[in-house]
């Protein structure tokens, strides 16, 4: 049943890309591809205002519906202006005498006129001050952490009042909550220490499952498809991971024989062990952050690609076409949003099943 | 490298504050207490299904006990019933016996009275016999001896027999 229906999705695509051959060779098409491009990109990176959408009036100026969302900046001082002052970047900013202008969505300070200097690779050579402002992404992780404080504490709260039943939307979560403790961190961490790492691996769960949700949404925030989300994810599991790492953590990595071998035997065989197990302390938070990123973004270049479609084939085939393969690729990437959150705190999991195993010892001993 | 132009510090400096911050928010206020009122009714839960199996068991031992109770009092039952059953057969057998044994002493007794009666009847009918017989002799004798002749006439028989013997 499974098999059928990838190959039908499969001989649509294939269909999809014959058709988009024959219109990349009609003129005319070109501006709208670029266009649609440009938007994808846009869409894709972190906006300084917390736009709703945007349209072009007949006479040919851009109009944007929004909210403007305020810039901090740390240039010879603390400076906090609003992002309505770039006018999406069609105008520099001016501040307290200095000039910033958005390139390519990032702040640059510049002259009055907002030049933007080139080195010989054409990249921008003009000061790039610290950026902290409150961005986009900045206010769905805000966003979706008061909707998780709120929704979970009452949550906690159904507990106390009802006699320890869940009413309400806890009963929907629950099952998920006691998922992660029965199936994610019991079997990976063990009974004894799961504890631990359990408010961890539950924030993390439904926080990369509800932005991922988010994503989807017409609000098209492409939060967790950021680097410096999932990198900071990826960091937290990496500390946590090497923190609370026990005795035996530590000699797996840098004694990983143990004493099934003499010493002289070991030495030779580890000047190639441990830097690879050094470098696997790294590369596992690092598969974890790439894993997220790669994932979400793909997933809204592949839906916005096809939503654009519809607009450059404007034909009665092409149209609904590309729109039934959008609509069933947003029925996927609605499991994708939930298997990346699942997939990420099982991995993270596991990672901290490796940093709190503890040997027995004693039982070894009597085995050899 | 294009990626790590990309890479927004100020977004990684939020994300990471604000995750920290919701983490420890979320332990305080919703996944401990969650956790915890969790545990509390699987451990109410378990609690309750284990003296639920702990009284099944006990029911159970009661009705063993029931019943060798009740198979016990059915064995005593039949035991007394059994004994008196013998009883009443030996009380019959003995008191079968001891009529018999009366019976037969009666018999012999009466036995023994009908022979001593039957003998002094017959000693008795012998003595009247012999009397009446003397009786009837005398009588006989005081008529034949009346007259001379039937005197003669008699002594001539008796004589005669006499010597015929």
């Amino acid at each position: 049943m499974r098999t059928k229906i990838t190959a039908k999705v499969l001989t649509l695509f294939l269909l999809m890309i014959s058709f988009t051959a024959f219109a990349s060779e009609e003129t005319g098409k070109g501006d709208k591809k670029t266009e649609i491009k440009e938007y994808i990109q846009h869409h894709l990176k972190d906006s300084y205002d917390f736009s709703l959408f945007s349209y072009t009036t007949d006479a040919g100026e851009h109009k944007y519906i929004g909210l403007p969302l305020p810039v901090i900046i740390w240039d010879e001082g603390l400076k906090v202006f609003s992002s309505s002052k770039f006018h999406h970047g069609e105008t520099v900013a001016e501040v307290d005498g200095n000039y910033y202008a958005l390139y390519h969505n990032k702040i640059y300070r510049t002259d009055a006129q907002g030049t933007i200097n080139y080195d010989a690779e054409h990249h921008p050579t003009n000061v790039k001050p610290l950026d902290f402002s409150i961005t986009k992404s900045v206010v769905m992780i805000l966003i979706t952490g008061l909707l998780m404080f709120f929704l979970f504490k009452s949550l906690a709260k159904s507990y106390s009042n009802n006699g320890g039943i869940a009413k309400g939307a806890g009963r929907f979560f629950e099952p998920i909550v006691l998922y992660i403790r029965d199936d994610i961190a019991i079997p990976n961490i063990g009974e004894k220490k799961y504890m631990r790492y359990m408010p961890f691996l539950l924030t993390i769960f439904f926080f990369i499952w509800f932005l991922n949700i988010f994503g989807l949404t017409p609000l098209g925030v492409n939060v967790t498809g950021n680097l410096a989300v999932t990198a900071s994810l990826a960091i937290l599991t990496f500390l946590l991971t090497n923190f609370t790492g026990t005795k035996d953590y530590w000699k797996h990595i840098f004694d990983p024989l143990g004493d099934s071998m003499p010493w002289y035997a070991k030495i030779v065989l580890y000047v190639i062990l441990i830097p690879i197990e050094v470098l696997g302390i790294f590369i596992k938070p690092f598969s974890l952050l790439i894993r997220l990123y790669a994932n979400m973004q793909a997933g809204h270049i592949v839906l916005m690609s096809l939503i654009g479609l519809m607009f450059i084939f404007k034909s009665w085939l092409g149209s609904p076409l590309s729109f039934g393969l959008a609509f069933a690729i947003s029925l996927i990437e609605i499991l994708v949003a939930l298997l990346q959150a699942y997939i990420f705190t099982m991995l993270s999991a596991l990672y901290f099943g490796f940093a709190a195993e503890e040997h027995d010892h004693h039982e070894e001993a009597h085995a050899h | 490298m294009k990626l790590l132009e990309d890479f927004s510090l100020g977004l990684f400096f939020w994300q990471t504050l604000l995750f920290v911050l919701l983490i420890l928010l979320l332990k305080k206020y919703a996944w401990k207490p969650i956790l915890n009122a969790v545990n509390e009714r699987e451990e109410g839960i378990k609690n309750a299904l284990d003296s639920a199996e702990k009284a099944k068991r006990e029911m159970e031992n009661l009705q063993a006990d029931n019943q060798k109770l009740l198979k016990e009092a059915r064995l005593e039952r039949e035991a007394m019933l059994k004994e008196a059953r013998d009883m009443k057969n030996k009380m019959i057998e003995d008191a079968k016996d001891q009529a018999k044994e009366e019976a037969n002493k009666l018999i012999a007794q009466a036995q023994v009275s009908i022979e001593t009666e039957k003998k002094a009847a017959i000693a008795e009918l012998k003595s009247q016999v012999a009397n009446l017989s003397i009786d009837i002799a005398e009588k006989v004798v005081k008529e034949e001896l009346s007259n001379k002749d039937k005197q003669i006439k008699l002594v001539e028989s008796m004589l005669g027999e006499a010597t015929l013997n």
